[in-house]
């Protein structure tokens, strides 16, 4: 064996400790296969903590007429035709069963008068189905997996940068990367992977997500030759904090909403009233950011450029119960008490519901022996999300990809060999970043590429737009080539940003290619030079892949749901 | 523009010395968003860890002007044009920066018995608010460390084999007083727990971002919880005989 990297053999390695990593880690070991856990981060730390309003799941504990059908429709209505039903089928069902177990393993909801768990409504949910504590609900879910995960005799490696997967012919065999802390090179030899690495929503400067966002596993699915769905549907949280600059895009709850804050512009109008009068607030992600946009382009927002959202008739206590880190936030970094103030809101990204394609029970992508769950992957949440459903799939769907993944490893005759030749070449790739010669910064083509993203291919989107930002995008990639890496490899920022920017800079490429193809409006994708739906896009999945080292587009069907279940949508 | 001076650690674990970066202010900003600057434009090899920006992970502890914090909700106006200086915790080895080994957390974590409800009563459990509201405190916990690291059993004296550290009692308290559990960690609490080692200075709570009351409300309910257990002839021989756990009006 070669002497300069350290070597790590299990069946099954997952990537990423966020909520479906955690879940697929603990199935996969439950069913008795050895376990390698890879994060980016510190243990616990992942984008899923900041999760806050809950846990959607049809429980029916505040209202007994929900059930997994409304569940269902609702999801299906939500993702406007692009979910996958079958994925969707299984989630709806397996939801309420996912959230009793985490509360069998430790976690503890807010209850209702009887004892039971507390559900709150949220946007396009027929009933309250958000299982949810405080505003901290997310933070509970990845603490409780956390804590039944380091009994379970998986082991875990933390702050690792996985860099490349590793195949042996078709087959998946393993993962190459390097220790953050000193720049040790690391391969993790597999029978089965499993990418739960979340979404790139870093690739916007507005967003809501974490510094970990920056869609690794994605991309490295896709070098790996995985197909990649529905990417141009990126979601935007219609509540993000505005001001001060610093603070812009942290997230502002949709909670807030959900326990009846009202959307107020500058004008002091419930503008709701004119985009969805009979949801309000509570309408559907994509419409409420769409109207906020809409009233700030009409020059009804306020200086800072958002809406107000009002919850002072709560009452304090009130507030300080359910929502006590909103509170918190915009005391400290807003100088702006919300019980006596409205807050600023504008749009931010949150959420990316395309990825990697995979097959709906199973998780498994286009490539043998990778599986894929949480935001990772596509399919379940079509051309928008509701809120909760990203808890609920990360619970269901890492389950799912833990336990086949599990199986599917029990099956192999011989444990699949990783080519050194590959590993060679990948060191000497990222080793290339500190003497290769090239002189551009990371951080300054994040920024650019950032600037891009938000000026082509943020909530109104035109043709012309795409094709331009594709061209900057490309620009972009040309000069990462000549990306520059000083100092040594002990825990080194700048080292690490180059490898998030070529990641990124390849999911953007798909999200512009993608968003050209789609010559339609639906969901998170609006076009201004195609403004309606269409049938014929309502039927296809946008898809790319790599061929001969060059992204290529594609579509593949919907898949079309029995008349039954067509009925509960109806 | 206006600009403020940061002394940032710059080292790693075989020492270093404070550098001077002169940083850009704007409204409202943080001492991690100075370290970003820093980081993009001026050191790219400056290493901090962070994740949420949103003071809801945990990850940017570091010692601001020596006070431990979240360097993500330390506003920079605060310090009103006076130099600020940041440090890596103290109570840790460094690795690089302002980055810790805090991996001792994490094995003592494992030390810790889990969650365990009774094997025969699988759910859905019906639980009244009144009886898990006080656990939802601390449950809000994010692993910053900061109060392990302003602890002084640890931080001054380096009780790292003798004492858990204020997380942990948090952690135990969090599952004592749950009312499914039914395991009892008064052994673990007086052995490698070490509760005995704090003396209730509560600077623990003082530097606690999530403003969880962690002597008051979970150290010293264990404290008493421990001493009935071993100091109660009752419940003495209770636990000799491996009864798990005495329910009580608490």
């Amino acid at each position: 064996m070669a002497e300069w990297y350290e070597a790590h053999q299990h069946d099954v390695l997952v990537i990423g400790a966020g909520g479906a990593g955690l879940r697929a880690a603990i199935a996969a070991a439950a069913a008795g296969v050895s376990v390698a856990l890879v994060c980016k981060s510190l243990l616990g730390k992942a984008h899923t903590v900041m999760a806050e309003g809950g846990i959607a799941a049809a429980l029916g504990n505040v209202d007994p007429r929900d059930s997994w059908e409304v569940h269902f429709a609702d999801t299906m209505r939500g993702g406007q035709r692009l979910s996958d039903y079958r994925m969707v089928e299984i989630f709806a069902r397996e939801a309420p069963a996912r959230v009793y177990e985490l509360e069998r393993w430790g976690a503890v909801f807010d209850r209702t008068e009887g004892g039971k768990i507390l559900q709150r409504p949220f946007g396009a949910h027929t009933h309250p189905r958000l299982c949810h504590v405080g505003d901290r609900t997310g933070l509970e879910l990845i603490r409780t997996l956390q804590d039944k995960a380091v009994y379970s005799g998986i082991e875990v490696f933390m702050e690792i940068t996985l860099t490349r997967l590793l195949k042996d012919e078709e087959r998946i065999a393993g993962a190459f990367g390097y220790r953050r802390e000193d720049g040790r090179f690391v391969v993790f030899r597999a029978k089965a992977v499993i990418l739960a690495t979340g979404g790139w929503g870093k690739v916007y400067k507005v967003t809501s997500n974490s510094w970990e966002c920056t869609g690794d596993g994605c991309a490295m699915a896709y070098e790996a030759g995985a197909e990649l769905m529905d990417m141009e549907m990126v979601q935007f949280h219609p509540t993000g904090m505005v001001w001060p600059p610093g603070v812009r895009g942290i997230l502002v709850t949709e909670a807030v909403r959900g326990e009846g804050g009202i959307l107020r512009n500058a004008l002091g109008e419930r503008f709701m009233e004119r985009y969805d009068p009979k949801k309000m607030e509570l309408s559907s992600r994509d419409v409420v950011a769409r109207s906020i946009y809409k009233e700030v382009q009409a020059g009804r927002g306020t200086p800072h450029g958002g809406v107000f959202l009002d919850i002072t008739h709560w009452g304090p206590e009130y507030i300080k119960k359910k929502i006590p880190s909103m509170y918190e936030q915009y005391l400290t970094l807003a100088n702006i008490d919300i019980t006596k103030s409205p807050m600023e809101v504008a749009p931010t990204v949150h959420y990316v519901m395309g990825g990697v394609r995979v097959e709906p029970g199973t998780g498994a992508t286009t490539v043998p022996g990778l599986f894929a769950a949480g935001e990772v992957a596509a399919g379940l949440h079509g051309a928008n999300r509701l809120g909760g459903n990203s808890l609920a799939d990360l619970l269901v769907f890492g389950k799912r990809a833990g336990e086949h993944a599990a199986a599917q490893v029990r099956t192999l005759a011989a444990a699949p060999r990783v080519d050194e030749r590959h590993v060679g070449e990948e060191r000497a790739l990222i080793q290339h970043l500190f003497d290769g010669g090239g002189h551009e910064n990371p951080f300054a083509i994040h920024e650019e590429l950032q600037e891009v993203m938000g000026t082509y291919a943020g909530i109104a989107r035109t043709g012309a737009g795409l094709t331009e930002g594709l061209e900057r995008v490309r620009a972009l990639q040309e000069r990462a080539r000549g990306l520059r890496a000083v100092g040594s490899m002990l825990f080194n920022p700048g080292w690490h940003a180059c490898h998030d920017v070529r990641f990124m800079l390849t999911l953007c490429e798909a999200i512009f290619r993608s968003g050209s193809e789609r010559q339609e409006s639906r969901g998170a994708h609006w076009r201004l030079d195609f403004p309606d739906q269409t049938p014929r896009w309502g039927a296809m999945n946008v898809v790319v892949y790599r061929d001969n080292g060059e992204m290529k587009v594609t579509s593949r069907p919907v898949p079309q749901m029995s008349p039954e279940l067509a009925r509960l949508v109806q | 523009m206006p600009e403020a001076t940061f002394h940032v650690f710059r080292g790693d674990a075989t020492g270093g010395n404070l550098v001077s970066y002169t940083v850009p202010l704007t409204e409202g900003m943080v001492v991690l968003d100075a370290i970003h600057y820093i980081q993009a434009h001026l050191d790219s090899t400056l290493a901090c860890r962070w994740n949420c920006k949103a003071a809801k992970c945990g990850s940017c502890s570091a010692e601001v002007n020596g006070r431990p914090r979240l360097m993500c909700k330390a506003r920079v106006d605060e310090f009103k044009n006076a130099p600020i200086t940041v440090r890596p915790m103290k109570a840790f080895p460094v690795i690089k920066d302002l980055v810790t080994d805090v991996s001792w957390n994490y094995r003592v974590n494992k030390q810790v018995p889990p969650f365990t409800p009774r094997p025969d009563d699988p759910g859905p459990w019906t639980m009244y608010s009144e009886d898990v509201e006080r656990i939802f405190e601390f449950r809000k916990c994010i692993e910053c460390f900061l109060c392990q690291d302003v602890c002084h059993v640890l931080r001054e004296h380096g009780g790292f084999d003798r004492y858990m550290g204020p997380r942990f009692m948090v952690r135990i308290a969090a599952l004592e007083m749950h009312p499914k559990d039914t395991l009892s960690r008064t052994d673990l609490l007086k052995e490698r727990g070490g509760i005995g080692f704090c003396n209730i200075t509560k600077c623990c709570e003082e530097v606690c971002p999530e403003h969880i009351h962690i002597t008051d409300n979970a150290i010293i309910p264990l404290k008493e919880r421990m001493a009935d257990d071993y100091f109660d002839p009752w419940r003495s021989i209770l636990r000799i005989f491996g009864r798990k756990k005495e329910p009580r009006g608490t």
